[in-house]
């Protein structure tokens, strides 16, 4: 059950202990946003600061509403409505944030290693809400939860993540907390966009779309980043779309009992068909609720405990090496 | 019937006397309450919890009707001290599986000590709704209250010292049903 880290700034490394103690707690929080009063005070009193260097809807409204359900202060900057369009870096944005003394700083960049970066100069907890190819703990942690509620358990599982794995912060992130957890990841794409390495990952790389989702018990899809990738790492989104694109003859592959997941926002008819989206075993809206009950468990974990608990706790993650391949990749 | 081991822990009540307990007070919330219409059980985890599933089998018992709804109530969100405390508690969650509205409630808890935790513990039943009132059963008082809460329903009463520790052992979770005093 322990958990005793002072940021989430990444789920490699993270024992299968540690994050099923964040899944059960999360588990545990799906019910204050069923009640009428969607609310409990563990957090009053303190401030939860999301910086959000690129744009989000989905994941900086989800820290939003997760803090204020635990009674957390919020306040919300982009990177266009700041001091950063005139110029200030991310140390020292960070530093005049850490002097108002929050409670805790979600932070989104399109950098890998940024979110370390800032942990390296404030006190105060940092959670990781994307860094450019690098991770997006949270999101993994959602989607761990989502495939847990549904199978019970994730060791044992297949699950074959899809898409541009090169670019993708979901897939790492997932490649992370679903190994830790047992399950055994296939990771399918096209070879400019998974580069053979991966498979130094512990995973099973597969080139064709038919190969990977054959028999899966879970089958994750991630976003093509249409705005930087179109015809650089594939010759034409249709082209990309007609080897790809998760259709009910690929999920017809797969086990009868497949869940389909997807970190949003979707390319419909890019890489996933609409009728797959929203098909019966389509878990994309349940990935959602669950995004937020995470999101109030990292909270809760990080940020209720006395200031003197979270500077004795161990370090941080080690920041990882910027990930190969171009910056700004995107979840 | 008391037991004092050389380490220091002292047995105050065994398995027959907790049971003894915990039917009379399933009289007493009876003889209160006169039926058991609209009543219901919230039992703070872990140990109120089994303690609240006890008392309302006793209560089906006596009265030979169906047991009343119960529910389960996690304070840690409610607590005061969690920014004291080194590591954060684990929640395990809240279930009341009935509506609060106008119910005959009677909070279930193992200890009564500071009172901090029923204030916890009612903070946390009315953000559920609004009962026409709410009891309170323990199966110890031990005492040294910091607010003013008192218990309508109480096992045993124990006077302690405050540096002493009051531990109730119960069979569903730790094999045994037993209340000792550790100095």
């Amino acid at each position: 059950m322990a958990f005793t880290q002072r940021h989430l700034l990444g789920l490699e490394g993270m024992s299968a202990e540690a994050i099923t103690a964040i899944l059960d707690t999360a588990a545990s929080f799906k019910e204050i946003s069923e009640r009428d009063i969607k609310k409990v005070p563990t957090l009053r009193g303190k401030t939860v600061i999301n910086l959000f260097y690129e744009s989000s809807t989905r994941t900086r409204t989800s820290f939003e509403i997760a803090a204020k359900r635990l009674s957390a202060d919020t306040i919300n900057l982009s990177a266009s409505a700041s001091s950063v369009s005139k110029g200030e870096t991310l140390a020292d944005t960070a530093r005049n944030l850490e002097a108002m003394r929050p409670d805790a700083l979600v932070v989104r960049h399109p950098l890998s290693g940024a979110c370390a970066l800032v942990a390296r100069h404030v006190t105060c907890p940092i959670v990781n809400a994307g860094d450019g190819c690098h991770e997006h703990p949270t999101q993994a942690l959602l989607d761990c939860l989502t495939i847990r509620e549904h199978r019970g358990q994730i060791a044992g599982l297949t699950v074959a993540v899809v898409g541009d794995l090169l670019h993708s912060r979901v897939g790492r992130s997932n490649v992370h907390a679903l190994r830790a957890l047992g399950a055994t990841v296939r990771l399918v794409g096209p070879p400019t966009l998974l580069p053979p390495e991966f498979a130094t990952m512990g995973c099973d790389v597969h080139t064709r779309l038919e190969d990977g989702v054959r028999d899966a018990d879970v089958i994750m899809m991630l976003r093509i980043q249409r705005e930087r990738l179109g015809g650089i790492f594939f010759p034409s989104l249709d082209e990309y779309s007609h080897y790809y694109c998760l259709t009910e003859d690929a999920v017809r592959l797969a086990r009868p009992d497949v869940v389909i997941l997807h970190p949003g926002p979707l390319n419909r008819g890019l890489e996933i068909a609409s009728s797959v989206a929203d098909g019966p075993y389509s878990l994309i809206m349940n990935q959602v609720t669950n995004g937020l009950a995470v999101r109030m468990a990292i909270l809760y974990m990080l940020v209720a405990r006395s200031k003197a608990a979270q500077l004795a706790d161990a370090p941080a993650l080690p920041a990882a090496e910027p990930v190969r391949g171009r910056s700004g990749g995107r979840a | 019937m008391e037991v004092t081991t050389p380490s220091g822990v002292r047995q105050v009540l065994d398995g027959p006397a907790i049971h003894r307990a915990l039917v009379r007070i399933a009289h007493e919330i009876l003889e209160r309450n006169k039926t058991l219409e609209n009543l219901a059980f919230v039992g703070v985890r872990s140990r109120g919890v089994h303690l609240a599933q006890r008392i309302r089998r006793a209560l089906q018992e006596i009265d030979g009707g169906a047991l009343v709804p119960f529910g389960v109530i996690d304070i840690t969100l409610y607590r005061d001290d969690l920014d004291r405390g080194v590591q954060t508690p684990f929640v395990k969650g809240t279930e009341i599986p009935f509506a609060l509205e106008g119910r005959r409630l009677v909070l279930v808890d193992d200890v009564l000590f500071t009172g901090r935790t029923v204030r916890a513990a009612l903070d946390a039943i009315i953000d559920f709704g609004r009962p026409e009132f709410i009891q309170l059963a323990v199966l110890v008082d031990r005492g040294h209250r910091e607010l003013p809460i008192r218990a309508d329903y109480v096992g045993k009463n124990l006077p302690t010292s405050r540096a002493e520790r009051v531990n109730v052992h119960l069979a569903e979770v730790d094999g045994v049903d037993e209340v000792v005093i550790e100095t």
